[in-house]
Order: structure tokens, then sequence, then C-alpha cells
């Protein structure tokens, strides 16, 4: 029997605002438990929230980064479950009016483009934070009310690459609207995967399962993987899929049972009164749109054909808003785009690697290594002496004035460099008959001579062209 | 007694709410909410073609607050209103079930 696979993505974004999404208590990680919350995180009666402009604005980005329709009218609605990190026991949400609808991204599996559509996305609050200690459990509630965007995909998505490949493009998309850090190793991008299988050919669709404490993209593809083959040998043994949630090991690489789903879940959702509805008009959806920043798929055109550079270093810069934000600093002070691109895939990404840092973490600034690029251009800095520099730069040293410390700049002057050439031609008259004879490691072996004269600070290039044309005199 | 809703569907709406009710209660409780039920079944007697649903019964439309922050410096008196506190949490009875989560 062949099956097919049907998966669906709910991805929660947390937006990167400066107060939360009801109350303008600060949004800020990493606070002292309970430091930034008030009476209306707390869920106290009688608060009236407030919807928070900057929260619709960076939703409706995150919508149009991802092509859909935005709604026209929308309202608030509540969610109704009790929990302790969820003090007003329900969570306000969006049910009956998405933020936007009909959203898609493009990926790429094997070679083969796939549209993924997106089938809502809502503005929402978090909740609080649990910990578990001892007989007890401790509640934070800093993190309740900062705003999420909820993106749910449409069941398009048919095995755990294209789930891999889908969150790899959302997470690009929406790093580079600027409105999150999506990060999932630090919980502003979370998703919530379900899966299920069917007979080739069946139109209802199989028993769908959920998974858990999926932490990283790969084991998201992993997860779903251990779950696809799982449910294929039920299925072939005559078996039947239980409608359940299950936890993801990722020790054994196993998705574990967790419970099994008794019934549909049971929200009893309502309009939230509290919040007047949202009337988005044109105009402002205009306004955003006109004031989105470039996406990825734009810069790698630019790059490609307006600075020359390859479709595969145009990708590589566009992995992170960080570099290719830099990158484009860099151009604008005029240094060679292929050898920016080049210094920032090499160099400057194995620092990254080895220090396990972020580029807006380092000392390494696009004006600082512009500098250095154009130093390599005109030819003061040989790309030898370049490590040097890129060293100081990491340090956060301005590289002219590091060049000019340090005695590094390169000799190309021919009226300085005629005389040590004339000199070390005259100390090997064998290398010059090597040469007429045909030998040209007889060049390789001067060049050599002339830069251990001059302490490696000749340039080569003007080097090889002087002594060419001494020898041939 | 008249179903408009049924004991199993107050049970199960308890649970939710995790909420004990004995039998007595539940019966009790049954009875009540079967009435509030019943009132609607008056108003689903008005013919609603043709009409809108009423999300909000004001008028206002598109009030927000611009996107800054200000902390009331309410945290002391806050955790002073809580049952029990402990380094500044919210102590709570151990939770087991992780199933709640409202996203």
């Amino acid at each position: 029997m062949n099956f097919e696979t049907v998966i669906g993505l709910e991805v929660h974004v947390e937006l990167k605002t400066n107060s939360k999404i009801f109350s303008p208590s600060p949004v800020d990680f990493g606070a002292e438990p309970n430091l930034n919350t008030n009476v209306i995180d707390w869920g106290y009666p009688g608060v009236l929230p407030t919807t928070n402009k900057g929260v619709v604005e960076s939703g409706m980005k995150a919508a149009l980064a991802l092509h859909a329709d935005i709604s026209k009218i929308q309202h608030f609605d509540r969610k109704n479950y009790f929990y302790p990190d969820n003090p007003k026991a329900y969570q306000i949400t969006q049910s009956d009016t998405p933020l936007a609808q009909n959203g898609w991204v493009e990926i790429e599996v094997d070679g083969q483009t796939k549209k993924i559509g997106i089938q809502e996305m809502h503005i929402e609050e978090d909740a609080g934070k649990n910990t578990h200690g001892g007989d007890h459990s401790y509640v934070d509630l800093n993190r309740q009310g900062t705003p999420l965007v909820e993106i749910v995909s449409t069941s398009e998505i048919a095995s755990p690459d294209e789930a891999y490949a889908y969150l790899e493009e959302l997470r690009q998309q929406i790093q580079f609207t600027g409105v999150s850090d999506v990060k999932m190793e630090e919980g502003s991008m979370r998703v919530d995967v379900n899966i299920s299988i069917r007979p080739i050919g069946q139109t209802e669709y199989g028993t769908k399962v959920e998974l858990k404490n999926l932490n990283s993209f790969n084991y998201v593809k992993k997860g779903l993987a251990f779950e696809e083959a799982r449910q294929r040998k039920i299925i072939m043994a005559g078996g039947e899929i239980q409608p359940e949630t299950r936890r993801y090991d990722e020790t054994t690489g196993q998705t574990i049972l967790m419970r099994v789903k008794e019934g549909a879940e049971d929200y009893r959702y309502f309009p939230e009164p509290d919040l007047p509805a949202l009337e988005i008009s044109d105009a402002w959806i205009d306004e955003i749109k006109n004031n989105l920043p470039e996406a990825p798929s734009k810069r790698r055109d630019r790059y490609v054909n307006e600075l020359g550079i390859t479709e595969y270093d145009a990708m590589v810069l566009t992995q992170t808003k960080e570099m290719s934000d830099f990158y484009d600093r860099m151009i604008e002070l005029h240094a060679d785009p292929k050898q920016s691109a080049n210094y920032l895939q090499g160099n400057v990404n194995a620092y990254l690697n080895d220090n396990q840092v972020d580029l807006q973490d380092t000392k390494i600034t696009p004006e600082n290594l512009a500098t250095m690029v154009n130093l390599i251009s005109d030819g003061t800095i040989s790309s030898k002496m370049a490590k040097k520099v890129f060293k100081a730069i990491t340090e956060g040293k301005e590289p002219k004035q590091f060049v000019e410390e340090n005695g590094m700049v390169q000799l190309s002057d021919p009226s300085q460099l005629q005389p040590i050439i004339d000199e070390i031609l005259s100390a090997n008259p064998q290398s010059i008959e090597d040469f007429h004879n045909g030998k040209d490691r007889a060049i390789g072996f001067l060049v050599g001579q002339i830069m251990k004269k001059t302490q490696g600070k000749a340039n080569p290039t003007v080097v090889n062209k002087l002594l060419i044309a001494s020898m041939n005199k | 007694m008249s179903s408009n809703i049924s004991k199993e569907e107050v049970a199960h709406v308890a649970e939710l709410a995790k909420l004990k009710l004995d039998d007595n209660k539940l019966d009790y409780f049954t009875k009540q909410i079967d009435d509030i039920v019943g009132m609607f079944e008056t108003i689903d007697k008005v013919d609603t073609t043709n009409i809108d649903p009423t999300y909000s019964v004001t008028d206002q439309l598109n009030t927000m607050r611009e996107d800054i922050a200000d902390n009331w410096n309410q945290r002391q008196a806050l955790l002073d209103t809580a049952p029990e506190t402990k380094d500044g949490f919210i102590e709570v009875p151990t939770i087991i079930d992780e199933s709640g989560d409202g996203e």
C-alpha cells in the first residue's frame, strides 16, 4: 500500500514591540519575575485592555510578507481555558475575523519549487511561564500579554523535508520584515505540528496526531519522519491511528505518547466585549506595504543583476537580515561587491561560527570591513596582509589606522620597487637564464626573493610586471 | 425538567472550568443553566436573516494606543494580593497536566 502524508503546521512568532498587546507593560526578556506586569496582565476585574497599534502594524507587515489578504474588519475573541499561566482564564485572540488569510510561501525541495498555502494568521496574547520545582509550581507573568502572530498553514505540506523548507522560508520572510527575531532556541518562534497519512487515492484525511516538544527545525523534521513511519507500520498491520498528542524525545529521536485526545477541544469562543473592532483602511495597508523592508528574494535579484555576484553568494548573504543589511551598507560605502561578498561568507562567517556569536554582537562593522576591502582594491594592502587587518577589525580597530601604525602599507610604487628588483636580478643570473629557457618556476623564485627583501610588503602584481619587463629588456 | 441542556453537558463545562461538583450540586446547576438556556429560545424566534452579527455594543472603531512601554510598577502590590508567593513568583500547586496551553 502506498501512502501520502498530510502535515499541518501552526507557527507562533513573538513580535518585538515595546509594550504588550493589550497593556502598556514593557516587553522585555530576562527581567525579574513579574516585574513587567500590571493589573491588566494579571486579569483583575474591571480593567480595560487597549489594543497596541504597533502590534496591528507588525502583524500586517508579517501578513504582507507572506502574501496574505488582510481582513478589513477585525475583532478579537476570547478563548476560554483554565491554567495557572493564564490569569484571566481566557486568551484574547482572533477567531472569526483573522488578521489575514490566503497567504503563501514558495519552497524548494530536491530542485522542485512548490507553493505552500497559509490558511490564516491571527494576532493574540502570549501566556505567562510556569516553572516546576519541589512540591509547587511557580508562575511568572512577564510574558503574559506579549504579542504573538499565529500562522496556520494549509495541509499542503506533504513530507518532513517540505515542513523543514516551509519553516526556513517562513523564518526568513518574517525576519526580513524586522517584526520578530524568529529564533526557536529563544522561544520567539514556536512550532506545533500535526500529521496524518492516508492511502493514495483516499479522499478523507487520516486521523491526525499532534507532536509537541519540537524545539528546532531539525527536530520537526526528525519527529515527522519518525511519526510518518510509525503510522504507516500501524496501518499496514491492520491497526488504527488514535487521535493523540505525542512528545518528541530528542535523545532517542522517537515520539512518545503523552495523551489520547478525547472529544474535540472546547474553548467556547465568544467576541471580546472590551475591545472595539478594527477597521483596516486601504490607505493604512498601502502605507505599511510601501515601508516594508526589501524582501529576501528581491535582495537576491538585486545582488545578482545589479551587483554581479553569483546566485549562490546572493543566497548565502540573504540567510539573515543582519548579514544582508551589513552587505548593503558595505556597498553604500563603495566596497567591491564581489570582494565584500567573499569576506562576509569566508572570514566573517568563519569568525561567527568559531565564536558562536551573531553578527550584531561582534565588533565587526560594515564601515571597517568596507574600508579594508577598499584598501585591498586600491592595492594599499595585499590580501595576505588583510588577514591581520581582519583580526584587528574583530577587535574593533579602525583598519586604516591599524595599517599605518603597523607599517603594513603595500609597496606598489615602481620607482621604489625597481632598485630592489635590479638588485635581486644581479644576484641571480642563473634564474634569468632559466627564465629565458622557458622555466616559469624562475619567476616564482625571484618574486619570492623580492617579497623576502621587502618583508612581504611588495605588491605581487606590480612586482610580476616589473620583473618580466626587466628580464625581457 | 425541560431539556435545553443535559446534566452531562453541565458536568463537561464544570470539568473545563476545573470545578468539582457533586451530584446534588450538578442537579442544582443543571436546573439553573437549563432555565437560562431556555431564555435564548425566545431570542431564537427573532428573524435575523440579513442582519449582521453584533460583535460589540459600542460603535467605537480603531481605539488603539501607540506602542509606548509604561511600567506601572505594580509588582509588589500585585504579589501582596496573591495567596502564595516565593522569590517574586506566584506559588501554585504543582501542575502535573501540561495540556493547558492557549496558543
